[in-house]
Order: C-alpha cells, then structure tokens, then sequence
C-alpha cells in the first residue's frame, strides 16, 4: 500500500442561496485547494467527487453536470455518495485512487447546493424513507433525530442546557473562520435553550443550517510529496466506513456502533489502540449538537455516556486536552452536507499544517481523526490525518 | 497484485417486474453471485459496492436502502453514482490498497417503477442551457448520431444491421427481455423516433440487478476459486456540455480504454480479444464504441457490421449476450451486466451464446444520456 497525504485543501463560503452555479462553486473549491498545494490542473491524474442528494441542486446525475468545475474534463472521475457521511467518505474514495497506485494526485471535491429546492431542503428528506414503513408517517429529519437525543439523553441521565454546550462552543470556534455562516461570539446556553422548539427537546440552535457550498482537498502519493519537496502536508494514516442496517426502527438509537465499526477500522490501519491518549484532536460530525456527544463516543474518544461531562469539563475546548471540532463545525460553520469535507478533512489538514489561522489550537497537535454521518443514521466515514 | 472476478449473479432481465421490489432483485443477483463464489457474505466479503443513482431510484438518499438483503450491514458499504463497471473499478482499487480482499459490486434496474422515465433523463440536462429547449432527452443521441454517420460515411443500413444481430442474439439469451427474430429491412422500417434513430434503434428498459464478488489472487486460492483476472480497468469523461464535447466520437471510451489497455498491457486490441461486449442502447453506439475500443478502424465499424464480421460465428464476435438491444436497458447495470457476460463467456458458461474458445474479453460502458462518461474493462483467463 502506498502512502498518501493530503497537500491542499480549499473550500468557499457556506451561506444560504448563494449565487453561483454548482460548476462554478466546484471550480472555485478546486482552484483554492490546487493552488494552496502549488498545483496546477496538468498535475492532477484523477478527480473524485462527493455530492448528497440530487434533489437539492435539481439535476439528474449531478456528478456528470458539474464534473467540469472540477477538473474532471478528459480524465478519470467517479462520484461517490453515501449521504452525509459523503462529507469524510469522498476522501477514502480519493485515499484508495491513491493508495491503490493507479493514480499519483488525485483532486477531491464535494459540493452542495441546498437552496434551488423549494421551499426548503427538507422537502427532499420527505424523500429518504422507505415508502411503505416510514413514509405514510410524515417523518422529517428533525423528527427521528429528535427521538434519538431524547432516547440518548434518558438512558445518560443528560440535561438539556449540557448539550447546548456543544452548540455554544461550536458557534463561537467559527468565530475566524472565514466562510462562517453562523458563527457567533456572544451565544450562550439560554439562547439555544430559549430558542424556537422545532420537535422537542430540538431547539433552532440545535441545528446546523442548510447551506449551499463547495471544498476540495488534494491527495498524493509519498513519491510526488517527497519528489515535490512538499512542506505543507498531512499524511492519512487510517481509513474506515460502515453502514448499518436501513431498518432504523430496529437500531439501538443510544450508541452509533456503525461509526465504533468504521472507527475501529480506521485505528487498527493507523495503529491506535488507546484513542483517547493517542488522537489530539478530533472533527466529529455535528449536524446536531448532541451529534457531536454521540460520535465521540462512536469514535471511542469518550466512554459511553461520558462526552456531556467532557464537554462540561472544557476538555473539547479549542484549549483544551481534546479540543473538538476547532474548525465552529457544522453548528457554527455551516452544513452543505457533503461540502462538510472543508470542515472535516480540510480543518484536520490546517490545523496540522499550523494554517488554521485564527481557530489554530494553540498547543501542538500530531494526530487528528475526523468522521461524518449520513443516511438514515447509519453511516460512519472515518479518516486518521497525522502531521 | 491480481485482482479477479469469483463470482457471477444475475437475474433475468425483464420489461417489469410487478411481483418483486428492488431489494429482493438484488437478493436474488447477490445470492446467485455469492452461491457461485462459494462464500457467506456475512463473513467473507470485506467490502460492498453499489451502483445507483437517485432520480433512477426515486429516493432522496438511495445508499441506505443498500445494506440488509446484500448481507452488508454493519459491514464496510458504500454507492458509486455510476455505471457498474466504476463500481469494478473502485473494488479493483480498494482490493489494490490491501484493505479489503474480498468485494461484492452491486448494480440493478427497476426502471418499470418509474412514471416518467423521459421527465427523469430530462433532468440531467444543463438546467440552463438545454432544459429549457423543451426537447426529449433523446434528440442528443439522434443529432450524435447523424454526425457520426456523416462523418465516417456509415450506411443508415448499418444501423439496422446492428440491430437484427443483438435482437437476434437475444434470442439465445435465457436472461434476455428482447430477443427477437427481427431481419434488417423490419429495423430499418420502424418508426422514426430521433432522425436518423428509428424506434428499434433505441433500446428498451428493462428490471434486472447484476453482482459480481471480485477477490484478490490470495483471497481467491483460499477460496478455491477459479478468477477470471481483471487485467485492466479504466474510466474517463469528456466534456459533460454538448455544445463542448467531442460531438460524434466516443473519446470517453477512447479514453478509458487507453488506460485499461495500459494496464492490461494490450497493444493490438483488434488481434487480442476474443469477445467484446459493448454499450448499444442507441444502435450507433455499438458502432461508434468499436472504433473508440480499437476494435474497428475509424468509420469501418459500419461496414463491418454489414459484412457479418461481428456476428457471433464472425471473425470478432460482438455483444453475443444480445446487448442492451437484446437484454433490455438495464441503466446504472449495463456495465455490470456486460462484464458477466464477458466473464460467462471465459468461463465457457455461455451457453448457447457460447462465442468457441473465447480467453481474452473487453467489456465497455456508457452512463447513458445526456452523459459523455464510460469505462473498459479487460478480462481474461488463464496466466
């Protein structure tokens, strides 16, 4: 197996309705993380894209319509989706081209643009249930999930106001980051619990918004990194995915085992058997902000029922011992499903590269983990990044 | 590392399929395949692949309804939104990291479930650009096709010819919905569709799902299995606008096939297979695929066809399985569905379609309008 690392990442602003064609967000993304890597198009063997439902841009085949803002023109280019988990698994899709040696640079790039359906991307979820069992029922995606805090919040004993943490912390981490699209310095505890109840116990601030967006990273193999005397680089040591059952309803909904799955896939390949000692730093999805409680102990990074005292405790601050979606995360940066790779793959890049500016943690990080979910809440994508 | 093909399942393909959903045609291909393999899926198979789509499906998010009745749950599983045989390619990629040794690809059809199968395709257009011309989808392949037959001076009645032979074909298909005894004179005066395109120039949908297990050559001699190797797989795009494309030639293929006949190291295209199966769901693809594989020189694919050399006792017989015209339009499956076909036939398990003595194969896809997207896979048997 060849080495790979990721020496580029780009990604544009996340905000609701943007103007720009799906082709052009693809170009910009593309054009970021190929100059961030000191690239050029020529340089590029192969080109991976990640995009969530075709629904939300309104075209049949996305991957094919936009392939050319992404460089795909005349080469090699496969779309991959598994929902949002999209968001990390593009870049394993990417990893494998690599790694398998068929190809030396391969340029990832997701995008999502969620405003063309009307009147709301919520629509489309109205479209992600089976037919027979789920969908007479009228579900929304604010619905299950709302059952799955609850049922997590009975069986841990965990209060409402420790969960806003999460959301309190993510917005305010977003703070600098330069394509926020609800980053907020002020928020606190009692504006997310004061805000609107969407399905109890969800409140608005709960949530991460609908965006629109595009993020791209650049993959290559340890040759062209050392031939290229690349300085800015951070290898992907470990890899992992997993899908559960499609019958949710059948699901212990308390603990994601599909994401313990992929991550213990991921670790056994980046030899980490105490994640907790021997990861740094961690960008776990947080489309929810009791997602992110949930997939840290998914990813093994806090015991069953631990990760609200954790959070409690400030370990996940930027400045703490574990600090936890540095980047503002889906919560304060903005959640273009798939596009998320910016703030997963593209921040462990960063922040391992001493770019990420304002949001760099301010001790050393070697080693970070970054996971994203999708589906009907059962999908885990894991990649292990080192410096 | 060699990589090869352990197990084939198919399903027959059919018009509709009114008596079963799309999860128990994938059962049915999956345990077909996994039987052939010899392996329980639950512990054996590393990976999972599926090929879908979501407007095909009619889902919002198609990759959750993958897992349960390919025996995929809790296992590593992931959706290509592509044709089948990038879903080979992406098994043939992970096997090659050393990850996984054992991957089942998935692919199906269960276009009878679709209402508006126009309205869906329409939707792949340039919602700028083209949608609002208000066109059917398929005027591109009848103007694609027309420039193909200008520019290589290709007889319309190659057209038909390409037509008699797979509906004919199909015929000794059992797994085919369109086989049929229809002579060249019937197809070159059936109804206009898409000038120059008539309607059995354009083939039919069908239902159907394809898997195929892939393992690496240690996983195979534990499994005691007899592969047939993937000894090169490639994929490209052309421009995804009309207005910019290589209008008339298959340059994705052309594309694709360079990079698969690098890998399999393949110089003499046209002297080294002894069996090709061919994207044909317009009846000029098969024509124009051929000069994009290699397999026929530029602009003599048409005459060829004419002269009998790819009929299945031709000199180079192509899409002995009935093709897409024959079999059915089987979407996202088309790929799949012709590198088992090609596998078949090395194994000598064609049966009546059975090209003698066949060692070396080439499959070959296309994603179907309005895409200019495909991939070639080379197989063989034996060292």
């Amino acid at each position: 197996m060849r080495k790979v690392g990721v020496i580029g990442a780009g990604m544009t602003l996340f905000r609701r309705r943007l103007q720009d064609t799906p082709k052009e967000l693809c170009y910009e993304a593309s054009k970021m993380a190929l100059d961030s890597a000191g690239l050029t198009l020529a340089d590029v063997n192969m080109v991976v894209s990640g995009s969530a439902p075709d629904a939300f841009d309104g075209v049949h085949m996305k991957g094919e319509y936009y392939a050319d803002g992404c460089g795909a023109y005349g080469r090699p280019y496969m779309r991959v989706f598994t929902g949002g988990g999209t968001g990390v698994f593009s870049t394993i899709a990417g990893w494998w081209h690599v790694a398998s040696g068929l190809a030396d640079v391969v340029l990832v790039v997701n995008e999502e643009k969620m405003s063309p359906c009307q009147p709301h991307a919520q629509s489309v979820f109205g479209h992600i249930w089976d037919p027979i069992l789920d969908r007479p029922l009228k579900p929304n995606l604010v619905w299950i999930f709302a059952m799955e805090m609850n049922r997590y919040m009975t069986v841990h004993h965990v209060k409402k106001e420790d969960i806003a943490l999460v959301a309190v912390k993510n917005k305010r981490n977003a703070v600098g980051h330069p394509c926020a699209q609800l980053a907020d310095p002020n928020i606190t505890v009692e504006d997310v619990l004061n805000s609107e109840i969407m399905a109890w116990p969800v409140n608005r601030l709960d949530i991460s918004p609908p965006s629109d967006g595009a993020s791209a990273v650049v993959l290559a193999s340890e040759d062209v990194i050392r031939k290229r005397k690349v300085q800015d680089k951070a290898w992907v040591s470990g890899v992992g995915w997993c899908i559960d059952s499609t019958m949710w309803t059948d699901r212990d909904l308390v603990f994601p085992e599909y994401v313990a799955r992929a991550a213990k896939m991921a670790y056994k390949q980046a030899r980490i058997d105490t994640p907790r000692r021997q990861i740094d730093f961690a960008e776990p999805y947080d489309p929810f902000d009791y997602k992110e409680l949930h997939h840290m102990e998914g990813l093994l990074l806090a015991k069953k029922g631990e990760a609200p005292i954790l959070t409690k405790e400030g370990v996940t601050q930027r400045d703490g011992d574990l600090p936890t979606c540095p980047s503002g995360g889906l919560l304060g940066v903005g959640n273009p499903i798939a596009a998320t790779m910016g703030i997963k793959i593209g921040e462990l890049f960063w922040q391992l590269t001493g770019q990420a500016g304002k949001r760099q943690i301010p001790h050393e990080v070697r080693t970070g983990v970054a996971q994203a979910w999708g589906d009907l809440m059962q999908y885990g994508a894991v990649v292990v990044m080192r410096a | 590392m060699r990589v090869g093909i352990i197990g084939v399942g198919m399903t027959a393909f059919q018009p509709s399929t009114p008596a079963y959903n799309w999860k128990e045609l994938m059962f049915e291909a999956a345990s077909r395949a996994y039987a052939d393999a010899g392996l329980n899926p639950r512990t054996d198979v590393d990976s999972f692949i599926t090929c879908a789509e979501d407007y095909y499906e009619g889902f919002g998010i198609f990759d959750e309804f993958v897992p349960d009745q390919l025996g995929a749950a809790l296992r590593p599983t992931c959706t290509v939104s592509g044709d089948g045989l990038q879903g080979l390619a992406s098994a043939f990629m992970q096997i090659q990291t050393g990850i996984v040794n054992v991957v089942a690809v998935e692919a199906h059809s269960k276009v009878s479930d679709i209402v508006s199968l126009e309205g869906i395709v329409e939707q792949g257009l340039d919602p700028i650009w083209n949608r609002p011309l208000g066109a059917h989808p398929y005027m591109f392949a009848g103007l694609e096709a027309d420039a193909y037959l200008r520019r290589t001076h290709t007889p319309g009645k190659a057209l038909a010819a390409v037509v008699a032979k797979n509906r004919r074909n199909g015929l000794l298909n059992p797994l085919a919905a369109y086989g049929a005894s229809v002579d060249e004179a019937q197809a070159a005066k059936s109804a206009e569709r898409f000038a120059p395109l008539r309607m059995l120039d354009i083939s039919e949908p069908a239902d159907g799902a394809v898997v195929l297990v892939v393992a690496s050559e240690a996983a195979a001699r534990k499994l005691h299995a007899n592969p047939v190797w993937i000894r090169g797989i490639g994929w490209a795009s052309d421009s995804p606008t009309f207005e910019t494309r290589q209008f008339g030639d298959a340059w994705y293929a052309e594309q694709a096939a360079r990079m698969a006949y690098r890998l399999a190291k393949v110089r003499r295209p046209a002297a080294e297979f002894d069996v090709a199966e061919v994207d044909d769901r317009f009846s000029y693809k098969e024509l124009q695929h051929l000069e994009a594989l290699g397999l026929a020189k530029p602009g003599e694919a048409g005459r060829r066809v004419l002269k009998g050399d790819f009929a299945l006792d031709g000199k180079a017989p192509v899409n002995p399985s009935g093709g897409s015209l024959g079999c059915g339009n089987v979407f996202e499956a088309t790929g799949l569905h012709r590198a088992s076909e090609v596998a078949l036939q090395l194994r000598g398990e064609a049966g009546r379609h059975q090209v003698d003595g066949a060692r070396v194969g080439v499959a070959q896809s296309w994603r179907f309008v309005p895409s200019a997207s495909g991939a070639v896979a080379v197989l063989g048997v034996g060292k």
